[in-house]
């Protein structure tokens, strides 16, 4: 295996974001701030590749216009998937793997307030006996909280906790489209949205994108000090069928986490829960010790681009071995219903 | 003035789909008003039924009968329906188990209000009067009620190879409602336009100058800047003869669609050559924007109703050759 570091990541999320769907006017900046970083120009860059999606945009081949941000001829090396960039990235970590290229741009964006995002994800559901109820997100997400609930794995309160340390954590984000903690007992006193959930246990409707550059070896070093090494980096998906799984356990998450050898010794780790209740599950199936400092960032409860929110995960975790907060961090991707798909990324420094 | 033009488009398709045996058996019961579950390797009943089995992957075959009352396993309000949900009003969405089965199936509760849904409270389906052999031929409601349901107009419809035999396809309605908005640089272009001028923007490091613009040049990844006012007039680089009729044609056929290298940009635009034979249209033919009345003109390439030969001679190849 070659040794393959996050050594770039910019970042924009917002909340109301009046670009285009494609945003290729929002990633130009992104990318010229991963130059920066890295002293790099774009000839440097062996691989590019995306994750967005058409249904988000509203339009076919939104990728392809989003490529004029990366200037893109002459034709360069580049793919896209439709899923969260994270798994962008780990197609990317895979090509620098096989040796044909040494250093890889991922990028992501998500204008997620074009359509209805509560309707649009209903497009990843079984289409025989779960799209045509088009149940949204929030419903998922709230069938799955109560499932705890009743089954005595949380509460309410919890709930708020974590809700109240992310938004307190988030004021010091300054890319947070929401932050503030006030404190769990006024968090319990607001009305509920989507019974057990209150607006705040949901990830707000967030426009935005992410990129990340990778780099192996002395490409990585010529960077940073402390490049974020990629140490394990594994992605597992459940069935489709709500149904048929435990809700109130991420299975995928679980093996996830075993692929890449546990996260014994993770000091910070950046989780990708879009809803409250979900943090809770996946410190479990991540097998995260109790001191490990979960979502400094604020995490998705302040801010949720789709196809970016799992990236910048990574992005948040891999800063905080570049400035020396953590030796080993862990960054985490959910894509589809109620943690269906799952990515992990550990990253140590060396 | 918002800083780009925004407008609402709605992007709808039929999905439709065959269903093979399992998920046909499942769907032609529910047209019977009776559900079909099947059993598993691990011993348990589920519905709807999977098509394979999730330990040994073999074709689901092990079919079961199951009644139309169950339990609430978990339950949330619906206080704001979205389109195309069972209900326009608030309702629950629920995951029900079904007396015999082992695993819920998720669907949705005809309730009064969040005070009359729990874990664990006893429902029955309520069927519809006329079904299709989709998902939607039901709702649950809390078992005691008895209103009948109708299928809604959105709702998804199947396909059969004859009159009463099994299930073979469905069709599902799906229809997204977006706001779509241009880029700041195309909105300038289509501002541009409802006053008559044709705007591009040129790339700062290789000067190519794009139009429609474009927020970044695709050769350098910089930010396109320079705003520049382009002549209405142009020469053909390369054109097609449209013979073939097709929904929504406003023209009738034949007729050219051409690209058209405007003067001063590196980039053609795609427009209707008309006001010459098809036959006669050619590469290197100069032509001039012909503009609406300015009274019908809005923020749309539509203001140039099409392009009209000037009567100039031809463009030397030379002159437009590398952009081709």
């Amino acid at each position: 295996m070659r040794d393959v570091a996050v050594v770039g990541f910019a970042q924009r999320q917002m909340t109301d974001y009046d670009g285009s769907p494609q945003c290729a006017e929002l990633l130009v900046p992104l990318l010229a701030e991963c130059y920066e970083q890295t002293g790099w120009t774009k000839k440097d860059i062996g691989f590019w590749c995306s994750g967005s999606s058409d249904y988000l945009a509203g339009r076919a081949f939104s990728f392809v216009s989003a490529i004029d941000a990366i200037g893109v001829l002459p034709p360069v090396n580049e793919s896209h998937v439709e899923m969260d960039a994270a798994w962008a990235l780990y197609e990317a970590w895979l090509k620098i793997q096989t040796g044909e290229v040494d250093t890889a741009l991922v990028y992501g964006f998500g204008k997620s307030s074009a359509g209805v995002l509560r309707r649009t994800l209903a497009l990843q559901l079984d289409p025989y006996t779960m799209t045509p109820l088009w149940p949204d997100t929030v419903s998922i997400a709230a069938l799955q909280a109560r499932l705890g609930i009743d089954a005595g794995l949380w509460d309410e309160r919890a709930m708020a906790e974590v809700v109240d340390r992310s938004l307190t954590d988030a004021e010091k984000n300054e890319y947070a489209v929401r932050a503030g903690g006030s404190s769990v007992e006024d968090l319990l006193a607001r009305p509920m949205f989507a019974d057990p959930l209150r607006k705040h246990d949901c990830a707000p409707v967030t426009d935005g994108a992410a990129a990340i550059v990778l780099a192996a070896g002395d490409r990585a070093r010529e960077v940073r000090d402390r490049p974020a090494w990629i140490t394990g980096l594994g992605h597992v998906s459940d069935g489709l069928h709500l149904g048929t799984r435990d809700l109130t356990q991420s299975e995928s998450a679980e093996r996830a986490a075993a692929s890449v050898g546990g996260l014994d010794g993770v000091e910070i780790a950046e989780v990708h829960a879009p809803f409250s209740h979900q943090e809770v599950i996946l410190r479990g199936a991540l097998g995260l010790a109790d001191d490990v400092r979960i979502n400094p960032s604020g995490g998705p409860l302040a801010g949720n681009p789709m196809f970016t929110g799992g990236a910048i995960r990574i992005g948040e975790a891999a800063r905080r071995v570049w400035d020396g907060t953590a030796d080993k961090v862990a960054g985490h991707a959910t894509s589809g219903p109620a943690l269906q798909q799952n990515l992990v990324c550990v990253m140590e420094a060396k | 003035m918002s800083r780009t033009l925004q407008a609402p488009v709605t992007v709808a398709f039929d999905y439709t789909r065959s269903v093979g045996p399992v998920l046909g058996r499942f769907l032609t019961g529910l047209r019977e008003g009776r559900f079909v579950g099947a059993r598993t390797s691990d011993g348990r009943v589920v519905v709807p039924p999977p098509e394979f089995d999730p330990l040994t992957h073999r074709a689901t075959a092990d079919f079961v009968d199951l009644p139309d009352t169950g339990t609430v396993t978990s339950w949330t309000w619906v206080s704001e329906p979205v389109a195309g949900q069972p209900f326009d009003r608030p309702f629950a969405f629920a995951l029900v188990t079904l007396d015999g089965a082992d695993a819920p199936i998720l669907h949705a509760v005809d309730a009064a209000g969040p005070e009359e849904m729990s874990t664990g409270m006893r429902v029955r389906a309520r069927w519809a009067e006329e079904r299709a052999g989709v998902i939607t031929d039901f709702v649950f409601e809390p078992d005691g009620s008895s209103e009948v349901s109708r299928l809604g107009t959105g709702a998804p419809r199947t396909s059969t190879t004859e009159e009463g035999d099994a299930v073979s396809g469905i069709i599902t309605p799906v229809s997204l409602d977006y706001v779509y908005a241009a880029s700041p640089e195309e909105s300038a272009f289509f501002r541009g336009l409802s006053e008559g001028r044709i705007l591009g923007q040129r790339c700062p490091k290789c000067q190519k100058v794009y139009v429609p613009p474009r927020p970044a040049c695709p050769v350098d990844g910089v930010p396109t800047e320079g705003e520049i006012e382009l002549s209405d007039t142009g020469t053909v680089t390369t054109f097609c003869i449209v013979n073939v009729p097709f929904q929504g044609q406003k023209i009738k056929p034949p007729y050219v669609a051409a690209y058209v290298l405007l003067d001063g940009a590196d980039i053609a635009i795609q427009h209707l050559i008309l006001d010459i034979p098809a036959d006669e249209v050619r590469m290197g033919l100069r032509v001039k924007a012909v503009w609406k009345p300015r009274e019908e003109w809005g923020t749309t390439i539509e203001n140039i109703s099409h392009f009209a030969p000037t009567g100039d001679p031809d463009a030397d190849y030379e002159t437009y050759k590398q952009h081709l």
